[in-house]
């Protein structure tokens, strides 16, 4: 099953390689990971996106929680949470398509961040489901590149 | 006061009360050499790093406290690595101290030169590097505290030269470095083990490693007596229950008796203390304590689950749990589940040697306990000669034994030797090696030599690596390839060459008045036995195999005496 955990470290030198070492060295499956100082500069927040049985995971949540540099363990998808991912997609797009393209990015709530005469770049945001079907979308005017950020998440308030 | 960090760094070692540093000077750790000049702390050299981690395990073995190591960059570092994964893999708090190019060089591929920091993020608990000599101060106490906190393990500081020379000017000396506390284990978990241990038929103790960690052989030893339950010890927990005692078991598991694995496996309880259900230990899983409930006690929650279930799961430390649990325990006498195990015993009887002398190996690790006192401390290489102490040797107290259990790694016996004589001067030491083990690490014999310690080395001589000869003999078809020593050196003259006194029991024709003239020696010695290489580790558990499919020993015995 396809857990998201987010994990506060101390924004130590090498902690993301003792957090990548970890998965490679206990041959854990990682789908994504996101990682990037909070609000607090000394320490950093990564999103783990990761897969395995009840009993991986509980072990992935342990091995976590003894590094020394971890502060807290969080696996979201145990309570109510929001998921974002950001996407940019460059595809071929000449001036005969690219009113197709726009009206699709629209759909998406997604944005033309860059254009050329025979290229535009368009970045969308959303849940995994999204971004995969706004690929999904873009496979026909032919990708010529595109970068993933991975999953960020953060729980919902008390309603 | 104004510093360099070399000077912080001794400074703050003496005052962790740190008295033996092993280790090895070269280009990128001269600083802090120099800065051992004059200091209280005695050097000991190592003749290779890894001797030098072996030294520094052997103390903290023996003590219970992190001992500390010194290596310079490049291959000092990668020369550390094995007597630092070895620490990990068994728990020893051991802090690593390593040189490391000119802040300026690093990332240039520069002479001596390797990702430290790098090699030991997988096998450490904690690493760090030193950008700044002012961060010495927070991490020196901090690496210690990490060693010896919780469940122990191996810190390695990797300190660039520039660094070790720079100047800090500080107000004060930091706290020391002191294991954190535990907190008690909660009263309902306490309840909850003893309600499940009073209403068990036949509860069985699986202790390990844990228990010595946490000085609570003592209290092991109450709650076993108290409620009569028999004791199975892991490899890496002999010597937390005493031999001698009526419920003693032994070794589990792959080379364990066959009367302690079976008993494991009609147990209704399993109290599994300060173990990690090890695969040697446990055999095919699936069939590990499969009639038993298990309640496992440990201090990491990691091991809780990990490969087997538990039915009851106490995170905390082990001495606790255990004091408190016996304190409650009832007098209970389970004179049936005795009776059946004094019957198993009686049914599974260590293996009587077929040619009994004083090689055969068996036989010999006898009349080493005999000769030996209960305070000595038992280190060991990784082979034959290891399992055959594991099974006969009479360890009667915690911390008379040393072994590489986690990683099995040959030539830690002399070294850890050497270690455990530095911190325990008035008590023999002795380390069973191989041929083939101790040859990995001969070289410290001349460290040995120039200490002058009071630690023996008897040495099981089959010209071979044995375990292996023997799993090629019995899952390979006797295929034997690579393990058979085409020659073999002059033990007794080698060990004379680094100017240490030697034995030869092939040459003398009273072996057994031999071994006991050289243990009474003072200073070190080495007695070179020859054993016949045909000799094997029985019973066994093949790989893969379960507990109770155990294979040799007796039926080897029933064939020949039918």
């Amino acid at each position: 099953m396809r857990h998201t955990i987010s994990v506060l470290v101390e924004n130590h030198f090498g902690v993301l390689a003792r957090v990548s070492g970890l998965f490679s060295a206990r041959g854990y499956n990682i789908d994504s990971l996101c990682v990037a100082e909070t609000d607090d500069p000394s320490i950093s927040r990564m999103t783990l996106v990761v897969r395995g049985d009840d009993r991986v995971l509980e072990q992935i949540i342990k091995q976590l929680n003894k590094l020394v540099d971890t502060i807290e363990v969080i696996d979201l998808t145990q309570e109510d949470h929001v998921e974002r991912e950001l996407v940019m997609v460059k595809i071929g797009a000449n001036n005969k398509v690219r009113g197709e393209v726009v009206e699709i990015a629209n759909i998406f709530r997604a944005k033309v961040i860059d254009i050329g005469c025979d290229a535009m770049t368009i970045e969308a945001t959303g849940s995994q489901d999204k971004v995969r079907a706004f690929i999904d979308m873009m496979h026909p005017f032919g990708i010529k590149e595109l970068v993933r950020t991975g999953n960020v998440a953060i729980a919902r308030s008390p309603k | 006061m104004k510093k360099s960090g070399a000077e912080i760094i001794v400074a703050l070692l003496e005052r962790q009360g740190i008295e033996v540093v092993a280790g090895i000077p070269g280009g990128a750790n001269l600083p802090l050499y120099d800065a051992l000049t004059g200091s209280r702390i005695r050097h000991v050299l190592a003749r290779h790093e890894q001797g030098a981690g072996f030294i520094a395990q052997g103390i903290a073995r023996a003590t219970g406290r992190a001992a500390v190591c010194f290596g310079t960059s490049g291959p000092g570092a990668t020369n550390l690595l094995t007597a630092i994964a070895d620490a990990k893999l068994d728990s020893v708090p051991v802090v690593a101290i390593t040189g490391q190019v000119a802040t300026s060089l690093i990332g240039t591929d520069a002479f001596q030169e390797v990702d430290t920091y790098g090699l030991t993020l997988p096998i450490t608990k904690h690493n760090f590097i030193i950008r700044d000599a002012a961060e010495l101060l927070e991490v020196i106490p901090e690496a210690f505290a990490i060693a010896q906190s919780g469940r122990p393990g191996p810190v390695v500081v990797d300190v660039p030269k520039d660094v070790q020379q720079q100047f800090h000017e500080f107000d004060a000396w930091p706290e020391l470095g002191v294991p954190r506390t535990v907190s008690d284990v909660d009263e309902t978990l306490i309840s909850a083990f003893l309600d499940r241990l009073h209403q068990a038929e036949r509860p069985i103790i699986y202790a390990g490693g844990g228990v010595i960690a946490s000085d609570a052989a003592d209290a092991l030893a109450v709650l076993a007596r108290r409620n009569n339950i028999p004791v199975a010890l892991t490899l890496a927990g002999l010597g937390a229950f005493p031999c001698d005692d009526p419920l003693y078991l032994g070794m589990l598991g792959m080379h364990g008796s066959r009367a302690t694995n079976t008993a494991m496996d009609e147990a209704d309880l399993v109290l599994a203390l300060g173990v990690r259900f090890d695969d040697r230990a446990t055999g095919r899983v699936a069939d590990f304590c499969c009639h038993g409930s298990i309640i496992h006690v440990d201090i990491d929650p990691s091991e809780i689950d990990k490969i087997k279930p538990a039915n009851l799961a106490i995170v905390g430390d082990v001495g606790k749990a255990l004091c408190a649990v016996s304190q409650q325990v009832r007098l209970q006498d389970r004179a049936a589940w005795n009776s059946r195990i004094t019957e198993l015993k009686a049914a599974h009887p260590m293996v009587p040697p077929v040619f009994p002398s004083m090689f055969n190996p068996v036989q010999l690790i006898e009349r080493l306990g005999e000769l030996c006192g209960p305070e000595t401390i038992i280190t060991t290489d990784v082979g034959q000669h290891q399992m055959w102490v594991a099974q006969a040797y009479p360890f009667r107290r915690p911390r008379t034994f040393q072994t590489s259990g986690g990683l099995g790694t040959m030539g830690f016996g002399l070294p850890a030797a050497i270690g455990a004589a530095l911190a325990c001067p008035n008590t023999p030491v002795v380390c069973v090696s191989g041929d083939g083990s101790l040859l990995m690490n001969i070289q410290e014999l001349a460290t040995l030599a120039e200490l002058n310690l009071n630690v023996k080395v008897v040495l099981l001589n089959n010209q071979h690596l044995g375990l292996v000869r023997q799993q090629q003999e019995l899952f390979y078809g006797q295929r034997y390839i690579a393990s058979a020593f085409q020659t073999s050196p002059d033990f007794a003259a080698i060990a004379a060459g680094f100017g240490i006194r030697s034995y030869d029991m092939g040459t003398n024709p009273n072996g057994e008045e031999a071994l006991w003239h050289a243990l009474q020696q003072a200073g070190p010695g080495l007695i070179n036995v020859p054993i016949h290489a045909a000799e094997n580790v029985l019973p066994m558990v093949p790989p893969g195999k379960a507990n109770h499919e155990s294979i040799g020993g007796e039926a080897i015995h029933a064939s020949l005496s039918a």
